[in-house]
């Protein structure tokens, strides 16, 4: 533990939100600014016959009108995506449709008015012809001979097909198994529903031809060189992106989305800057969707119970489009995590990434891994029930060994570090588990319907070594860069690739930065979300800040003090291995003599005013890394929930929440606890409250917060949060990223809880959310089947 | 066709012309610079646009701006007295109330409607009296946390 680092040091970020100084996209006015508005398409597959703006035109306040055809023929060019597997086949995505819609909410036309009350009046007033097409909206359903095809050349609807693991293991494991367990599931489509919809403005310099966006990014940096390099065609090096606070993002906002360029485009056409925010209709319709998986699986063990195989085919339903990253969540983020903690040999699966017409699905917190652990946790329960065991007997049975790392999973990962049988007698002994099966025993003799849900769960964190990104179809690498700029004064400034949408990076990259360099924290400031001062950087996602982030910025400032210790030496007329940098003070002293020193700040001030520096050595104390990680970090989880069904409404009630996670050395334990907290009750909410829906005719159902549930604060009675700490053993800070473990764990936790406690009335699968009305349905057929 | 609208904002007093349709939560964004009030929804379920309005907490994208003539009015600019914070406002900070911050105006602001009520209040009270306000980022145990702590200061 450092004076900071391991220190819940309270969020430096916070004054600004508390009173109401958050500086969102939303509220940015520049002086003459327009307003956008944007019209989508009510159908999920129609072609456009025509579009007749001129009502809308002629509207007072309104200065312009464009269609698709005017993006195109004005160098807008199509939204790339970043991530393509082996033979993907990727549709073309233009900004604004020119001819036919693929989905609810699909662009259609652009208005530019004086005010953004005038703005939606005139999107309103644009009359557009379509001629519906045939969809269709299902995962698997559309590659069905029968289903409409969606793009030229792309056969079947189907993407990409994608596999990895030992098939021949498999079908050994489950030729010689004793018992297998089989289940097909549906992993429900869920809206991220960050609090702040999307938004983006744009200011153009017509004298010096600069274009400054901003956007509610996590990544500011890609979304430069995507605007630059495909769909603006303005370069880098005039391009100015700016995140500044953003309201959550979950994944939702890693994405380059159609209106970062639209607000651009508009603002240079017309000469004046220009923003555009969503409402949370169009936020619901047009922010990326994550998970809408459909899984064949079965498991294959020996009669002992130890896990021999595992088969599993999944459809990953897309979207109408890829976007940015879609081809990576079903693929290198989910069948590379079958194995989940268990030392299973015969993993092998397979993903058909499939087309529809739908709002593309991308990465939503946890992006891949929460559908693995779902599916995984779902059949070690099947498993315990077929045997007749306790299911976390069953998981402690079957558990990678402390010993056993770093672990080579057969599904490619190797596993840095964990000890997942501490990791679940903790959340056992926090949780009271035999006591909690005790109740339950004495609550299903009084036909109270009580169940017990426990779950181990893997994650795979900070994305991630470039070259393997490559190797398994990135088009971006993803170190991350870390700047610290020690001034004059010895105050630092840090510049991050990093960025914080409520992550609390102003304060632990700081705690890092002082730690490192033995200064107050007061004295480091966190810079990030701005292309105008950061050289470079990936953005945040993948719990991967720390990890990457804040490796890059150890890198820093370790050149920082080799160079103070250079300069500080002949100052103090000592050579340089006589001198010691003191991290506690700050200082560099002669050995042994600790009294001849020179404070951190005297070097500093020297370094800049160049009059007495070492032979060789360049002014200035500014310090650049970027910082490749070694490999991805493996933070891992047991969390046990314990819940009640009336058997009269079928409620579900959660009693009690135990959370024991390892996400390696921690920060500050009050953000990491803060985000596990979040994470937990996202996953509660797929669980129990929340799905995206699609009627059969492709209509969308769930555009406002009435139709889409997310959790309230009185859906959980209290979180019970603890860790253990394995450090990672290849980054610097040890830590292995905090950001998702508990969205991970959390859904498969209240499945099995719910379907323990509905195991009296032989039901075994219920999809997700476990709503009144599913679980109704699941009983009155478990009993029909069983009358 | 606009219609005068005069009130106290933050113990000022304002006299503006508005649109009859303008919202109040546009009104104090756009025409007043007070951009506190988050707006998260269309639909009044997320509470990030929560002022205060004669002391009591309501959800100015719910309200016309013309409905506001004669009101007082609080946003979370005007909470926070000469000296510093509000207690809720420390109790937001010491607790690790916020992450992303969207939510958070519109939670302290609420939060003072419950203790008002209830100053002791516990828990399940304050989850309850949160029903109307939404946060993705926090699971709200940590929201909660502060406003209870922020009760127990008031009471002590
Ligand atoms: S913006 Fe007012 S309740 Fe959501
Ligand atoms: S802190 Fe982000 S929505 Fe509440």
């Amino acid at each position: 533990m450092g004076r900071y680092v391991g220190h819940s040091v309270k969020r430096r970020e916070d004054p600004r939100f508390i009173q109401g100084k958050g500086r969102y996209v939303a509220n940015l006015e520049l002086h003459g600014m327009a307003h956008v508005a944007v019209k989508r398409s009510p159908y999920p597959h129609a072609r456009v016959v025509g579009v007749d703006s001129s009502a809308a035109a002629a509207m007072d306040g309104v200065i312009a009108v464009f269609t698709g055809r005017d993006f195109a023929d004005g160098g807008c060019g199509a939204l790339p995506c970043g991530w393509l597997v082996p033979d993907t086949k990727v549709p073309e995505r233009p900004v604004v449709v020119t001819d036919r819609v693929m989905h609810v909410g699909d662009s259609v036309a652009v208005v530019v008015a004086e005010d953004p009350y005038t703005a939606s009046d005139a999107v309103e007033a644009i009359e557009v012809e379509y001629e519906s097409l045939p969809s269709v909206v299902d995962a698997r359903g559309t590659t069905d001979a029968d289903a409409p095809q969606l793009h030229d050349g792309i056969e079947g609807n189907v993407s990409y097909y994608w596999k990895l693991g030992d098939s021949e293991a498999c079908k050994q494991a489950f030729a010689e198994a004793d018992e297998t367990v089989e289940l097909e599931l549906v992993n429900q489509r869920l809206i991220p529903t960050a609090m702040e919809p999307r938004a983006a403005a744009a200011s153009w310099d017509a004298a010096s031809e600069e274009m400054t966006v901003w956007t509610t990014s996590q990544n500011p940096h890609p979304i430069r060189l995507l605007l630059s390099a495909f769909t603006l065609g303005i370069p880098e090096s005039k391009l100015r992106v700016i995140s500044p606070d953003v309201g959550g993002g979950f994944g939702s906002k890693i994405f380059h989305y159609p209106e970062e360029v639209i607000v651009p485009w508009v603002a240079r056409q017309i000469g004046r800057p220009a923003k555009w925010v969503a409402t949370r209709t169009e936020s619901q319709m047009t922010d990326s969707h994550g998970r809408d998986h459909v899984t064949v699986a079965r498991l294959a063990m020996k009669s002992d119970g130890t896990f021999t195989g595992l088969d599993v085919e999944t459809w990953a339903n897309q979207g109408a489009y890829l976007s940015t990253f879609a081809p990576l969540i079903p693929t290198a983020l989910y069948i590379t995590l079958l194995a989940g903690n268990y030392r299973t040999k015969g993993v092998f699966g397979r993903v058909h990434g499939t087309l529809t017409n739908t709002v593309p699905v991308d990465a939503y917190r946890g992006a891949g891994r929460p559908e693995a652990a779902y599916l995984v946790e779902r059949l070690v329960d099947l498993a315990a029930d077929r045997l007749g065991r306790d299911p976390l007997d069953l998981r402690k049975q079957n558990a990678i060994r402390k010993e056993e790392f770093p672990y080579q999973t057969p599904v490619a990962f190797l596993y840095d570090s964990g000890d997942y049988d501490r990791l679940m007698s903790t959340a056992a002994a926090n949780a009271d588990y035999d006591g909690m099966r005790r109740a339950q025993e004495e609550a299903r003799e009084e036909g109270r319907l009580r169940g017990v849900g426990v779950v181990c769960c893997i994650e795979a964190s900070g994305p991630a070594p470039s070259a393997v990104a490559g190797s398994l179809g990135s088009a971006v690498g993803f170190w991350e860069s870390g700047e610290v700029r020690v001034h004059p004064t010895g105050q630092i400034s840090v510049f991050t690739g990093s960025h914080t949408h409520g992550q609390g990076h102003e304060t632990t990259l700081a705690q890092v930065v002082a730690d490192e360099l033995g200064v107050p924290l007061e004295s480091v400031e966190v810079v990030h979300g701005d292309t105008g001062r950061i050289n470079f950087g990936m953005g945040t996602y993948g719990s991967r800040s720390a990890c990457v982030g804040g490796s890059a910025l150890v890198r820093s400032a370790e050149k920082v003090r080799a160079k103070v210790v250079k300069i500080g030496a002949h100052l103090l007329e000592a050579a340089e291995e006589d001198v010691v940098y003191d991290r506690d003070a700050g200082r560099v002293h002669v050995k042994g003599s600790p009294d001849r020193a020179k404070a951190f700040g005297e070097i500093a001030f020297a370094a800049y005013t160049a009059h007495n520096l070492p032979e060789g050595v360049e002014p200035g104390l500014d310090f650049v890394s970027f910082y490749d990680p070694e490999n991805f970090t493996f933070p891992a989880s047991s969390h046990i929930c314990e819940v009640e069904v009336c058997p009269e409404t079928w409620q579900v009630r959660i009693l009690r929440y135990v959370a024991v996670d390892d996400v390696g050395k921690v920060i500050n334990p009050m953000i990491v606890e803060g985000q596990i907290q979040g994470g937990v009750v996202q996953g509660v909410g797929q669980a129990l409250t929340e799905t995206a829906g699609y009627a059969e005719d492709g209509s969308f159902l769930t555009g406002t917060m009435l139709e889409y549930a997310v959790p309230r604060a009185d859906l959980l009675p209290g979180i019970e949060v603890d860790r253990i700490e394995t450090p990672s053993p290849h980054n610097p800070l040890g830590v292995k990223g905090a950001g998702e473990m508990g969205t991970i764990a959390a859904t498969p936790a209240v499945a099995n809880a719910v379907l323990d406690a509905l195991r009296p009335l032989g039901v075994k699968h219920v999809e997700l959310p476990l709503t009144p009305e599913r679980i109704w349905r699941a009983v009155r057929d478990a009993q029909s089947a069983a009358a | 066709m606009n219609h005068r609208v005069c009130l106290k904002v933050n113990g000022e007093a304002r006299d503006v012309e508005v649109e009859p349709r303008l919202l109040l939560c546009h009104l104090l964004r756009d025409e007043l610079g007070l951009t506190g009030a988050n707006i998260g929804c269309d639909t009044s379920q997320c509470g990030s646009c929560t002022v205060l309005m004669d002391g009591k907490a309501v959800k100015s994208c719910t309200l016309l701006a013309v409905q506001a003539d004669g009101c007082d009015v609080t946003t979370i600019e005007g909470l926070a007295g000469e000296n510093g914070l509000h207690p809720i406002q420390q109790a937001f900070w010491d607790n690790h109330g916020l992450q992303c911050g969207f939510c958070t105006p519109g939670m302290i602001l609420t939060a003072v409607e419950i203790l008002d009520r209830n100053p002791c209040a516990s828990d399940a009270e304050v989850r309850h009296g949160l029903e109307g306000n939404l946060c993705r980022c926090t699971g709200y145990e940590n929201i909660v946390k502060s406003i209870v702590a922020a009760g127990a200061r008031e009471s002590a």
